[in-house]
């Protein structure tokens, strides 16, 4: 709990806080429109991308503000982009190749672009390394404020084009035949998410920023079938992840933010895979569970019936009919008794009224299932 | 029949065809896709576009609508460009094109066929849900309207796209195959729309892959095979040596 005071009194933390909060509001909100229109990947080319483009605005500027540098960051990954776009468009590569290929070309260039300029005996460039995987204890007042910016023109521009980007991920060949400029909204969104990128690249730097696009608006898509509830979620889920891990990295020394944003929001993930209503896997599994239990004990019901109606419903010749042991027939037909189907007699078992008319629902409800198919075909 | 002369060139002579193809060639890589189409559409009709499997069907939809790119070729509606006459169009696309575990409800997929004529910043309002639930009425959708769109039957979920459409209140329709693979109640359906907006004197063009059919439903017939290789009124077209053209010697229907 003192802890959680700390966000107001101190000042690194509360910056630093701030700042994944509001990665995590962006990264939400325009990670909701790149998984839903599958281009989870782009998300991290455009991420990837931004260390050429790091670097070489410090050799450019020879400053480290870190404004200039998170343009330079923005505009290469828009650059990549456009590439990926247009090796699809001109050439046979398949999409997930293109994605790929430029992904490690750009970071490569970054890579080795780093080490040219640490071995370059500048003594501004330490702490340039600090946007392959976020230094969020670096984070500044100023930082903060421009996170603000640049995170608001994005949310603003996506409040703008609301109806325009949810028609666009739903249904780009439609929206192209109403008129839209569909290939200039492509543009604009994916604009928007190199302007999310920028926000994280001080917090999670360029390695693990993906998952800040990704992982919110998957975690999200569990609780709701509405878009502008996902986005909302979303967004939610992202400041959550983003104000406990810098909580959670503030408890003891030496434990990296940007890594630890990331896997709060794993975990908000996890949770939301298997728990959500609905879409949970657990819930999933409870209710083929039970199908398949139900299904068992039809089945059952019915090779009861059968023996039932020879007069001959004993554990034997239900064990012979089932082709299964004595006992396995004993424990079935306690099942079958425990839900008043059948009962005991002199000779063995016999259907109670219940179960017999259970027997010849089912029955009558296989005669229509069959007869559908037989029909449909 | 004669052939009409081509005087669409200049919009406004008169009536213009509500839609009118010239030479019209779709290339993908190397293999042509459409080749050198002539169509003209007569107006307040229903007219089925058949052919093959990959005989370019959708393509020529796609291509009149300007959603894939065009090799050569004029198109011209009400004999006006297709930016000009873009408010008179609707389409229904295949219902397969889209992922329908999107999260949205049916009553905003409908309302999408409204965004068009709302413009940009303007969201939809009550006015637009209002639209959007009498075109769920004509198919018969109403009680869905607030259904997740994943939860539809594969008939349903056309059904959607035709309210779509509906809401765009258009001229001219284009369908790509509404009618593949939907229920009996489906089919009903998007027959009943297709004869309500014939009487409302608009024009439906329907990609359509169904000979059993197509002369009941239809009034005009194109034959597709990369090019057209008939095209009128459904019995002087509807020929056992037309279909022959159309579909090669091995043909599997008795005419």
């Amino acid at each position: 709990m003192s802890d959680l005071l700390l966000i107001f009194t101190d000042y690194t933390l509360r910056n630093v806080a701030l700042g994944s909060a509001m990665l995590g509001v962006v990264g939400g909100v325009l990670g909701t429109f790149a998984v839903l229109r599958r281009q989870s990947l782009l998300g991290d080319v455009l991420a990837h991308a931004a260390l050429p483009g790091i670097c070489l605005a410090f050799i450019l500027t020879g400053a480290k503000a870190p404004l200039i540098l998170l343009v330079g960051g923005g505009l290469a990954g828009w650059l990549a982009a456009w590439l990926v776009l247009a090796v699809l468009r001109h050439s046979r590569l398949p999409e997930d190749s293109a994605l790929g290929v430029m992904l490690s070309s750009f970071f490569g260039f970054g890579v080795a672009l780093l080490t040219f300029i640490q071995h370059s005996n500048n003594a501004s460039q330490a702490g340039l390394d600090q946007y392959i995987f976020g230094q969020a204890a670096t984070i500044l007042a100023s930082d903060v404020l421009n996170f603000m910016v640049l995170g608001s023109i994005a949310l603003l521009v996506v409040g703008l084009f609301y109806k325009e980007f949810k028609l666009l991920s739903f249904d780009p060949g439609y929206a192209h035949s109403l008129g839209l400029p569909v290939r200039g909204l492509n543009t604009l969104l994916t604009s928007l998410t190199v302007l999310a990128v920028m926000v994280g690249l001080q917090t999670v730097g360029v390695v693990l920023m993906a998952a800040m696009l990704i992982a919110p608006a998957a975690a999200a898509r569990q609780w709701t079938d509405r878009l502008s509830h996902m986005i909302g979620l979303s967004a939610l889920f992202g400041a959550m992840a983003g104000a406990s891990g810098a909580l959670i990295s503030a408890t003891r020394e030496n434990l990296p933010t940007g890594p630890l944003v990331v896997l709060s929001m794993s975990a908000i993930l996890l949770v939301s895979l298997f728990f959500a209503p609905l879409r949970g896997l657990v819930w999933d599994w409870a209710r083929t569970r039970q199908n398949r239990r139900r299904v068992h004990l039809e089945r059952l019901l019915l090779d009861a019936h059968v023996l039932h109606a020879h007069g001959t419903l004993t554990p034997q010749a239900l064990a012979e009919r089932r082709r299964e042991p004595v006992t396995v027939a004993l424990r079935n037909l306690e099942a079958l008794r425990s839900l008043g189907w059948v009962q005991e007699h002199p000779q063995g078992f016999i259907l109670t009224p219940t179960g017999e008319q259970k027997a010849h629902e089912l029955e009558q409800a296989m005669r229509v299932l069959l007869h559908r198919v037989e029909g449909s075909s | 029949m004669i052939a009409q002369p081509k005087t669409v060139q200049n919009p406004g002579s008169g009536v213009s065809s509500p839609l009118s193809v010239r030479d019209l060639t779709v290339v993908y890589r190397e293999k042509p896709a459409l080749w050198d189409v002539d169509l003209e559409v007569p107006a307040g009709q229903l007219c089925a576009i058949v052919g093959p499997n990959g005989a370019g069907k959708s393509t020529l939809i796609k291509a009149v609508l300007g959603l894939v790119p065009v090799a050569s070729g004029q198109v011209r509606f009400f004999g006006q460009s297709l930016e000009q006459a873009r408010k008179r169009i609707g389409y229904v696309p295949q219902r397969g094109s889209v992922d329908w575990d999107f999260p949205t409800s049916v009553l905003d997929v409908v309302m999408m066929g409204l965004y068009g004529r709302l413009g940009w910043f303007r969201r939809p309002g009550r006015l637009e849900r209002e639209a959007a639930l009498r075109c769920l009425e004509q198919v018969s959708m109403s009680e869905f309207a607030e259904r997740q769109i994943s939860q539809l039957s594969g008939g349903q979920q056309q059904r959607v796209f035709l309210a779509r459409a509906l809401a765009q209140n258009a001229d001219l329709y284009f369908m790509d195959e509404p009618f593949a693979g939907v229920d009996a109640v489906t089919e009903e359906a998007i027959l009943h729309v297709l004869h309500q907006l014939k009487g409302q004197g608009k024009t439906v063009v329907v990609v359509h892959h169904d000979l059993q059919t197509v002369r009941d439903y239809f009034d005009h017939l194109t034959l597709l095979n990369v090019q057209v290789i008939a095209s009128g009124p459904m019995d002087e077209t509807f020929t056992p040596e037309n279909l022959k053209q159309t579909y090669g010697e091995r043909m599997r229907w008795q005419v």
